[in-house]
């Protein structure tokens, strides 16, 4: 158990078993976000054929490929019901609108061999565009930045450029926004909260320290589900908070307080504000009493001794803070999910519908490859500022 | 100044505390409604939590798969400390981000992950699958927790065992292993309690065979909230509070 050897060995099993269980699984998930096959599967010919297709007129041989790989499709989709055309089709309506039905309607046109390129043509006038021959040469795979486009509202237009999706299908900028946006928010609400407290517990007598302490801990410590239940309990309609507001007087009517950002931003904050608090907290502790009476004695009033002693002293907790609260935050799923309404979801609950709803690991992939970027941006940054030796923890 | 700080800092533990003690009492309520004043103090809610094919059987599995998880966790997390500590080798940076990447991937993306690769091989829906899963998010804090105790035992006295003849398998029990014990002790209990809380992987990995209650929760906050509902959740808090009672304990430094 000595030695280099012997630590090694000893650390190989539990590594062995993430890369296996955890590592491996996450990155063949990821890999989807790229993977591009449901074309390739179905058209192989005629993706063969239009490799070498210079953009100019259409050649014939790739009406005759076309038709080739839709008669065998439809045979294999009949015995097996895999249904390899609808996907195909449906991959193909990303790069060019209208083939989701155009693709099986040519199917049924060409179940004969013969007169090939006049039967495509006459399911549909598309096709004699260089419009869905040019969707079947970008879909060919093995990969493809659609779907990772996708997930910023851009798509690429006829000639390969990226664009703009169209107004009314920009979806997933809004949801980012939305997700930074209520990250950050949390994040400087808990700042704002969790900041004094740390400093209170930090210099509170030490008989009074065990119980600040532990009325941070007892959240810190009780399930998410629960807070996020006793939240709805107080924000209900004709819950606690209202019936109290509605006995004093202060109010009329119920307000709406439940399903809506405000109910989200709340539960979020009193979740995560341990996560602020507990960092901050350890390196105030240890801050030497001497220097704000140095600083005192040397004439700084206590704006200033905070100012330029104590604020800096804190950073590191501050920022180690930041970063436990605003990474949280950017994958929570739970609580917008219970406490929020359709406009408060956030990337993790669109990364959870496309999977569990829609049945599109692509698209599921594609935004957590998203969310995953916004963490390492914001621990990448982090490290840049502040640098990963000062953090440090309860 | 000081009475300032002590106002704001009062007012943001009461937000913190407030919360969840306020909906405590609730539970114990004779009446039906989730508002006060109460119409009188009964356990009827406990009565119909334990007596309920929903919640109860959702409990014992969920205490099922924390202990087998926190136990799998800490069998293969406490030799990867141990390991970690003893000595540097190339590659100890990268090895330490693989054991730790549990705790920074949003548990979404985990839970999706390992939906896609367990639902081929059978694993979704299982208990095995569940306990890996939750064992893999657990670990990182056994590791963690360990190397924080290591940190404070002397390596010398390993060299003294040999030099007593004990072999490294004999020294480590003998000599490390009663040492460290408290650390594993809470590693085992933060994985645990990690068990215990992790929704988003049940939700997703566990179908209707393996429920738990965090699970049973969300099913029942979605539906509709009733005062059940509010009697699990103050079991879950006082769970949690026991739990909170023994890290305390095995972390109360040494005398």
């Amino acid at each position: 158990m000595t030695g280099r050897r012997g630590a090694i060995l000893l650390v190989a099993p539990l590594l062995l078993a993430l890369l296996v269980g955890f590592i491996a699984p996450i990155g063949a998930f990821l890999w989807r976000a790229v993977a591009d096959d449901e074309v390739a599967s179905v058209l192989p010919r005629s993706i063969a054929v239009l490799r070498g297709w210079d953009g100019g007129a259409v050649p014939e041989a790739a009406f005759i490929a076309l038709a080739e790989d839709l008669r065998e499709a439809r045979i294999r989709d009949a015995e097996t019901g895999a249904g390899g055309i609808a996907r195909a089709a449906a991959r193909l309506n990303a790069e060019f609108p209208g083939l989701r039905s155009l693709l099986p309607a040519t199917g049924r046109r060409v179940t004969q061999p013969g007169e090939e390129q006049a039967k495509i043509l006459s399911a549909g006038e598309a096709w004699a565009t260089q419009g869905p021959w040019r969707a079947i040469q970008r879909a060919g795979g093995p990969v493809s930045d659609y779907r990772l486009l996708a997930t910023l509202d851009l798509r690429r237009d006829g000639e390969g450029t990226i664009t703009q999706a169209p107004a009314d299908a920009r979806v997933y900028r809004d949801v980012l926004l939305r997700t930074l946006w209520i990250s950050a928010f949390t994040t400087l609400i808990c700042l704002l909260m969790g900041y004094p407290l740390a400093w209170l517990i930090a210099t509170a007598p030490p008989r009074a320290q065990p119980w600040l302490l532990g009325a941070v801990l007892l959240p810190f410590w009780t399930s998410l589900i629960v807070r996020t239940a006793a939240w709805m309990v107080l924000l209900q309609k004709e819950g606690i908070v209202n019936s109290a507001l509605l006995g004093t007087g202060l109010i009329a009517e119920p307000l709406p307080l439940l399903l809506n950002r405000f109910a989200v931003l709340v539960a979020m904050v009193h979740i995560l504000l341990p996560f602020m608090v507990l960092p901050v907290l350890a390196v105030v502790r240890e801050v030497d009493p001497r220097l704000p009476r140095a600083a005192a004695s040397l004439g700084a009033g206590r704006l200033r001794i905070f100012r330029r002693v104590l604020l800096p002293l804190s950073l590191p907790g501050v920022g180690a803070g930041c970063l436990l609260v605003f990474v949280q935050a950017l994958g929570f799923y739970v609580t917008p999910a219970l406490l929020g309404g359709p406009n408060d979801q956030m990337l993790a609950w669109f990364i959870g519908f496309h999977a569990n709803r829609l049945v599109d690991w692509g698209m599921a992939a594609a935004l957590s490859v998203l969310l995953l970027a916004a963490v390492a941006v914001v621990i990448g940054l982090y490290g840049r500022l502040v640098g990963f030796d000062k953090v440090r923890t309860a | 100044m000081r009475a300032a700080l002590w106002a704001i800092g009062v007012l943001v533990l009461l937000f913190l505390v407030l919360p969840i003690l306020v909906v405590v009492p609730l539970s114990f309520s004779a009446g039906s409604f989730l508002t006060y004043p109460l119409p009188g103090l009964s356990l009827r809610w406990y009565a119909a939590f334990f007596a309920s094919d929903f919640w109860l059987p959702a409990l014992w599995n969920s205490l099922l798969v924390g202990s087998a998880s926190a136990a799998l966790a800490t069998l293969f997390g406490v030799p990867a400390a141990f390991g970690l500590w003893r000595a540097d080798f190339p590659g100890r940076r990268i090895m330490m981000a693989v054991i730790l990447a549990p705790m920074v991937v949003p548990a979404i993306v985990v839970a999706v992950a390992l939906l896609l690769a367990f639902g081929p091989r059978g694993l979704a829906n299982t208990f095995g699958g569940l306990v890996a899963a939750h064992a893999m998010l657990g670990v990182p804090f056994v590791v963690v927790t360990v190397l924080a105790a290591l940190s404070r035992f002397d390596a010398v006295l390993l060299r003294a065992a040999a030099a007593c003849g004990a072999g490294p398998w004999r020294a480590f029990f003998r000599v490390c292993l009663p040492r460290i014990a408290p650390g594993v002790a809470a590693g085992a209990v933060f994985a645990f309690a990690t068990s215990l809380d992790e929704t988003v992987v049940v939700l997703f990995l566990a179908g209707p065979g393996q429920r738990t209650l965090p699970r049973q929760m969300f099913a029942g906050l979605n539906d509709e909230i009733s005062l059940t509902v509010m009697a699990a959740a103050t079991l879950m808090a006082a769970l949690s509070v026991l739990l909170l009672g023994a890290v305390a304990l095995l972390q109360r430094p040494a005398r």
